[in-house]
C-alpha cells in the first residue's frame, strides 16, 4: 500500500477520476436543475423582479419587502389554510381508502391481480386529463354527477360542485383523493406482502379475530411503510398545482387558491417573480419542516419501541 | 386449508364493482369523446352511435401537440437514463466519498416544488434562448425522471453480485467496458421500469409546458388540453377525444409493461 498525495499518475487518483466520470454528469444536472433554482429563488425573493427586469436586467434588492407584502395580504392566510385543508383532506382520504383497497386485494381471489393492476390507471393518467374529465363530470348543469343525483332524487337543483365557494375545495380534494388512491394501494399492498403469514396464523391460534390481528400484527409491522406513504403523500400534495389549475383555476372567489397556485399566479400571470419566489419559498419551508418533524418523531417512536424488550 | 369456493367468487364480484366505480371517470371520458358535437348537453350513457367527429376535430387541432409531447417524452427518457444509469452504478458499486451527499441531494429534490424550478428556469431560459424549445422542455421535464431513475436503478444495481463485475475486471475490461457490456445488460428490467416512468412523467408534465413555453411552436399535449378547455367549452367531445389520445401511452404501458409499472410504483417509494 502506498500512501501520501501523488500527482494524477497515481493509479488511485486516476481511479477516483474514472469513478467521478460516472457520477459527475448526473450530479451536475441535479445541481443545475435543483441546486441553482433553490438558490436563485432565495435571491429572487429579496429582489424587485418584475417584467422590466427582463428588458433592463435591473433587479434591485429590496430586503424583506416581498415577504412582508405576501404575508400581509389577506389572500395569504386564506391560501395557507386552503393548502393545509387540501393536503390533510387528500392524505386522509387517499390513505384510508388506499389501505382499504390494499387489505381487500390481500385476499386471494380470481382476477385479483388483474383488478389490482387496472386500479393503477388513474395514477398513470396525465393530471390534466384527470382534471379535464372531472371538470366535465362535475359541471353543475351538464355533468353526470349531478344528473345521477337528480335521477336518484338526492338533490333537485344539483350541487354547484365547482362554482360554489364552499363546494369547490371539497371537489378538488375528492378529485385528488381519486388520483392518489392507486399509489397508496400499491405501496401499502407491497408492505402487506412483506408480513410473514405465520404471524397471522399464530394470532389466529391465539384466538385473535380480524380486528385484533390487524391491530397487533398488521399495523405494527406496516408502520415503516405507512410512514413512507404519509411523508411522500404530504410532500407531494403540498406542491400540487396541475389539478387545481385545470379544475377550478383557483376559483371561485379564490376558494381553491393554495400557496403553489398563488406562487404560479404571482410569477407567471402578474410577472412579479420576486413575490412569486417568496411565496414558493414559504412552501419549501413548510415542506421541509414537515418532513423533518415527522421523520424525527418517527425515529423517536421507533427508538422507544426498540427500547422495550 | 381450503377456502369455500363461494367466498373467492364473492370477492371477485366486490372487486369488479369497486374497480368499476374507480374507473368510471375513465369510461365517461371515452364515452363523452364518442358523442356527436352539440349533443354534449345531454350525453348518452352508452355510445350506441359512436361519432368520431370529436376525434377528427381533436386530431386537426391537437395532432401536432401530440407529436411534440412524444418527442419531448422520448428525449427525456434518453437524457434521464443517460445520466441516471452511470450515476446509479457509481452509487451502488463504487465506494466513493460523496455518495451520501448525492443521495441526500436526491431526497431533497423530492421536496422541491416544480414551481420553484419553473420560477428560476424561466429567467435563465429567457437569457439562454431556451424558452419554446424542445431542448429546454426535455431538460426541465427530466427533473422528475433523473432522481426517480437513479433511485430505481441504484436499488437494482446494489443486487448485482460483485463477482460478476470483478471477473470482467480481471479479464482486463475497463470500467466503461464493464458498465456497457455487463452492468447494463444485467439491469435490463430496471432500465425498462425507469424508462416507462420517465416517459410517463415527461408525457404528463403540465407545469413546465405552462411556464416555459409562450408560443404555439412547441406545445405539449397537456398544455393543448388546458387551452382547449379555456377556449372551447362547447366542444366537449373534441376535448374528451384529446384527453383519450393523451391517455393512450398510460393505458398501453399499463397493459404491455404491467410488471414494470408495479415494480416502479413500489420501488420508487421504498428507499
Amino acid at each position: 500500500m502506498r500512501s501520501g498525495p501523488r500527482p494524477a499518475t497515481d493509479p488511485r487518483s486516476w481511479e477516483r477520476l474514472a469513478q467521478w466520470m460516472f457520477l459527475g454528469p448526473a450530479a451536475a444536472y441535479l445541481l443545475l436543475f435543483f441546486g441553482y433554482p433553490i438558490v436563485k429563488n432565495v435571491v429572487m425573493s429579496f429582489q424587485q423582479y418584475t417584467p422590466t427586469t427582463f428588458y433592463t436586467g435591473a433587479a434591485p434588492f429590496v430586503g424583506r419587502q416581498n415577504y412582508a407584502e405576501i404575508l400581509a395580504s389577506d389572500l395569504f392566510a386564506k391560501s395557507l389554510l386552503t393548502t393545509l385543508l387540501f393536503t390533510a383532506g387528500s392524505i386522509c382520504g387517499q390513505f384510508v381508502l388506499g389501505l382499504g383497497f390494499a387489505l381487500f386485494f390481500q385476499r386471494r381471489f380470481p382476477l385479483g391481480g388483474v383488478l389490482r393492476s387496472l386500479l393503477l390507471l388513474p395514477w398513470l393518467l396525465p393530471l390534466v386529463v384527470s382534471g379535464a374529465t372531472w371538470r366535465w363530470m362535475l359541471d353543475p348543469d351538464t355533468g353526470v354527477v349531478n344528473a345521477v343525483l337528480r335521477a336518484l332524487h338526492l338533490s333537485s337543483s344539483g350541487i354547484p360542485w365547482l362554482t360554489g365557494t364552499s363546494q369547490a375545495l371539497v371537489s378538488v380534494i375528492l378529485i385528488n383523493i381519486w388520483i392518489g388512491i392507486p399509489f397508496n394501494t400499491a405501496i401499502l399492498y407491497g408492505g402487506l406482502q412483506e408480513i410473514p403469514t405465520h404471524l397471522y396464523e399464530a394470532a389466529k391460534l391465539d384466538g385473535a379475530g380480524p380486528v385484533t390481528s390487524f391491530r397487533h400484527v398488521t399495523w405494527p409491522l406496516l408502520r415503516p411503510v405507512v410512514s413512507v406513504v404519509l411523508v411522500l403523500g404530504v410532500v407531494y400534495t403540498l406542491k400540487v398545482l396541475d389539478v387545481i389549475l385545470v379544475v377550478t383555476g383557483g376559483g371561485p372567489a379564490n376558494a381553491t387558491e393554495t400557496l403553489a397556485t398563488r406562487s404560479y399566479e404571482l410569477s407567471f400571470q402578474q410577472f412579479e417573480f420576486g413575490r412569486g419566489a417568496a411565496m414558493s419559498n414559504v412552501l419549501v419551508v413548510i415542506s421541509l419542516a414537515f418532513a423533518l418533524v415527522y421523520l424525527r418523531a418517527n425515529r423517536r417512536a421507533r427508538n422507544a419501541e426498540e427500547a422495550i424488550p | 386449508m381450503k377456502r369455500a369456493p363461494g367466498r373467492g367468487r364473492l370477492s371477485t364480484i366486490v372487486g369488479i364493482v369497486l374497480l368499476a366505480l374507480m374507473l368510471f371517470p375513465v369510461y365517461w371520458m371515452v364515452n363523452a369523446s364518442l358523442q356527436p358535437t352539440g349533443n354534449t348537453l345531454r350525453g348518452d350513457w352508452l355510445p350506441f352511435h359512436p361519432d368520431f367527429s370529436g376525434y377528427a376535430t381533436a386530431l386537426r387541432d391537437q395532432g401536432r401537440n401530440l407529436v411534440t409531447s412524444l418527442v419531448v417524452a422520448l428525449g427525456s427518457v434518453a437524457l434521464s437514463l443517460g445520466l441516471a444509469a452511470p450515476a446509479a452504478y457509481a452509487l451502488a458499486q463504487f465506494r466513493i466519498r460523496g455518495t451520501n451527499l448525492v443521495l441526500l441531494g436526491i431526497l431533497i429534490t423530492q421536496m422541491v416544488p416544480g414551481i420553484v424550478v419553473a420560477n428560476a428556469l424561466y429567467s435563465a431560459y429567457s437569457d439562454l434562448g431556451l424558452l419554446n424549445s424542445y431542448v429546454g422542455l426535455i431538460l426541465a421535464d427530466s427533473t422528475a425522471g433523473v432522481p426517480f431513475a437513479v433511485i430505481i436503478l441504484r436499488s437494482f444495481m446494489q443486487g448485482i453480485p460483485r463477482e460478476i463485475i470483478e471477473a470482467a475486471r480481471v479479464d482486463g475490461a475497463g470500467r466503461l467496458r464493464v458498465f456497457c457490456s455487463v452492468v447494463l445488460p444485467v439491469s435490463r428490467n430496471a432500465l425498462i421500469t425507469a424508462a416507462v416512468f420517465t416517459f410517463l412523467f415527461a408525457w404528463s408534465d403540465f407545469l413546465f409546458a405552462l411556464t416555459l413555453t409562450t408560443t404555439e411552436t412547441v406545445r405539449p399535449i397537456s398544455l393543448g388540453i388546458y387551452q382547449y378547455i379555456g377556449a372551447h367549452t362547447d366542444q366537449w367531445n373534441a376535448i374528451m377525444a384529446t384527453t383519450v389520445m393523451a391517455s393512450v401511452p398510460a393505458a398501453v404501458l399499463l397493459v404491455v409493461a404491467q410488471r414494470h409499472i408495479s415494480a416502479g410504483a413500489t420501488g420508487g417509494a421504498i428507499k
